[in-house]
């Protein structure tokens, strides 16, 4: 037990004593990784920000009902409830004729013409009801259950037609794609960061592979010889981690005072900051998981191949 | 095979009577108080049509001090890998201080090298570890408590008279000093054997003769030393058992013998 613990502390002294003494091999190696994982959490924030973006324009859209005239209060309040039912439906909102009213009124109270068109006759705009959905995807489903001959009894038209809906399917499928892409971007990048940086430590060790093989010939066991390059890898990994962390929060201090915009196109910087101060601890230990198990796991396959044992007769 | 077998002729020219007890004794013999002994060993490389080892057989008894003569090519490098378990023979039986090596799990390879002390050739120190840490690796990885360490270090690096030059690494050192540093580093474990693979082959005369002095202390000591060297004057001088090996095979085996290629 007590050698064990000996052992234990000398694997991991060696291994920092090792990072010390190859400052060069760790800075190279270093810089490599904080690139690649600034890279990966940019565009981690740049998802989560796109999401934002992307709920916000789609929290805009909604299906309209317009309701027939002179229907008792009753059987709206029963269809309201029949709407609500459906899987697809978020929230209802019903608008009666006098809100209406009062709304297109609020709404137009610069243009007279308009006013007194709407004045000189019996108020004609229909009751309302708005349907937020939980999926633009599935808004047939409301569509279809609105065009039922029970519905139409009640319904007179359905705003989800023609040319809105060909806006509302074109903004749905646009969203889904950024979507999609967000996510593929930021595991294209994750992927390449595992390669990269699995690649810098195997040269790191390749630069040392004598001593790998001298260890070996003098016949210390293989946790003892590859403890201390894992030691050395994860000082890396949470060096690197800690680094990028650091620059991305710098990035957003100095954009803050730098740039007078609070987006860039798509991309909502103050959102940006906001995600990234409210998630700094979340997003520093994701870091730091991704720096250490990169960092363990690729010194362990690196230094696998120089310690191996001739098998062959 | 009967004719290899009368090869292996008994340095020390032990009869043995043929008789069953006799045979039975000769089989403990060899297993008990033999050091080295390799049966008809065979190491052929890859596809080569040659082996570079073929079929020799060897015995060498503890405390012994044996030189492995032979040209380059002529399998002493291959010989030694062989002992180290560097490699594995193609054919036939190597047993080394009790253990058979057909018998030696891969796991139990790196006990095995800690009974054998080896000297290189090119040195093999670790270049980022001071002389005292480059011996000290040797009982580090035994496990052994650093106030020991501590302890025995020093007189080994005094021993090969390094005293004071701890703190230096190998870049900073002489040729002969870093070749004084890896007989340090094998012998500091105590091993019953000491392999030392052209320790002189990089060495100015005066330093070639340092490390052929500590060779013979160490061998005083106990140690059974197996020294492969290209060094006439060294043989000659030493006057001791000198294996020839040439083409493979054990060209000659003689008690304090002269250098004969």
């Amino acid at each position: 037990m007590k050698r064990k613990l000996v052992t234990l502390s000398r694997i991991i002294n060696t291994g920092a004593v090792n990072f010390v003494r190859n400052a060069w091999l760790a800075i190279a190696a270093m810089a490599v990784m904080v690139i690649t994982l600034t890279i990966v959490l940019f565009s981690i924030i740049a998802n989560a920000t796109f999401t934002n973006t992307i709920e916000q324009i789609t929290a805009k859209i909604d299906v309209s009902a317009f309701l027939k005239d002179g229907l008792p209060q009753e059987d709206i309040d029963n269809f309201i409830e029949e709407v609500e039912g459906l899987s697809n439906v978020k929230t209802t909102n019903y608008v009666s004729k006098e809100e209406a009213l009062k709304k297109y009124i609020a709404d137009n109270s610069d243009n007279p013409d308009l006013l007194s068109a709407v004045s000189q006759t019996d108020n004609p705009l229909p009751a309302t009801i708005q349907i937020k959905p939980n999926d633009l995807n599935r808004l047939d489903e409301i569509r279809k259950f609105l065009d039922k001959s029970e519905s139409r009894e009640i319904v007179a038209d359905v705003s989800y037609k023609d040319d809105r809906k060909e806006a509302i399917d074109k903004i749905t499928h646009a969203t889904n794609l950024l979507q999609r892409a967000g996510i593929v971007a930021v595991l294209v990048f994750a992927v390449i960061s595992v390669l990269i940086i699995f690649n810098t430590i195997q040269m790191a060790i390749f630069n040392r592979r004598d001593e790998l093989t001298i260890m070996r010939l003098l016949g210390a066991s293989t946790s003892y010889i590859r403890g201390p390059f894992v030691v050395e890898s994860i000082i890396y990994g949470i060096l690197s981690a800690i680094i990028s962390t650091l620059l991305i929060h710098l990035l957003f201090v100095a954009s803050k005072s730098a740039l007078q915009a609070t987006s860039l196109g798509l991309l909502d910087i103050n959102y940006s900051a906001t995600y990234f101060k409210g998630h700094f601890w979340w997003l520093l230990l994701m870091q730091l998981g991704i720096g250490i198990l990169i960092g363990a796991v690729s010194s362990i396959v690196a230094t696998r191949r120089y310690l191996k044992f001739k098998t062959k007769k | 095979m009967l004719d290899h077998v009368d090869a292996v002729t008994h340095p020390k020219g032990y009869k043995i009577p043929a008789t069953p007890a006799g045979i039975l004794y000769s089989g403990l013999f060899a297993i008990i108080e033999l050091m080295i002994l390799l049966d008809r060993v065979t190491k052929t490389y890859g596809r080569s049509a040659t082996p570079a080892l073929d079929r020799i057989s060897l015995h060498v008894e503890p405390k012994e001090f044996v030189i492995v003569v032979g040209q380059s090519g002529a399998g002493k490098s291959t010989l030694l890998k062989l002992l180290t378990r560097e490699e594995r023979p193609t054919t036939g039986k190597i047993i080394v201080g009790g253990i058979d090596y057909d018998k030696l799990r891969d796991k139990d390879i790196p006990l095995l090298r800690r009974k054998i002390g080896v000297v290189f050739q090119d040195f093999k120190l670790l270049p980022n570890r001071t002389v005292f840490e480059n011996v000290a690796f040797a009982l580090e990885i035994v496990g052994m408590g650093n106030r020991e360490i501590r302890h025995t270090v020093p007189k080994v690096l005094d021993i090969v008279n390094l005293k004071g030059k701890e703190k230096r690494l190998p870049m900073e050192l002489s040729g002969g000093e870093r070749q004084r540093v890896a007989i340090a580093r094998a012998i500091v474990r105590q091993p019953k054997i000491l392999i030392a693979d052209e320790p002189t082959g990089n060495l100015d005369p005066k330093h070639a003769w340092d490390v052929i002095a500590v060779l013979e202390k160490i061998n005083r000591y106990g140690t059974t030393v197996l020294l492969t060297t290209h060094n006439q004057e060294i043989v000659n001088k030493l006057k001791r058992r000198v294996i020839t090996i040439q083409h493979g095979q054990v060209a000659s085996d003689l008690a304090k013998a002269d250098y004969k290629i």
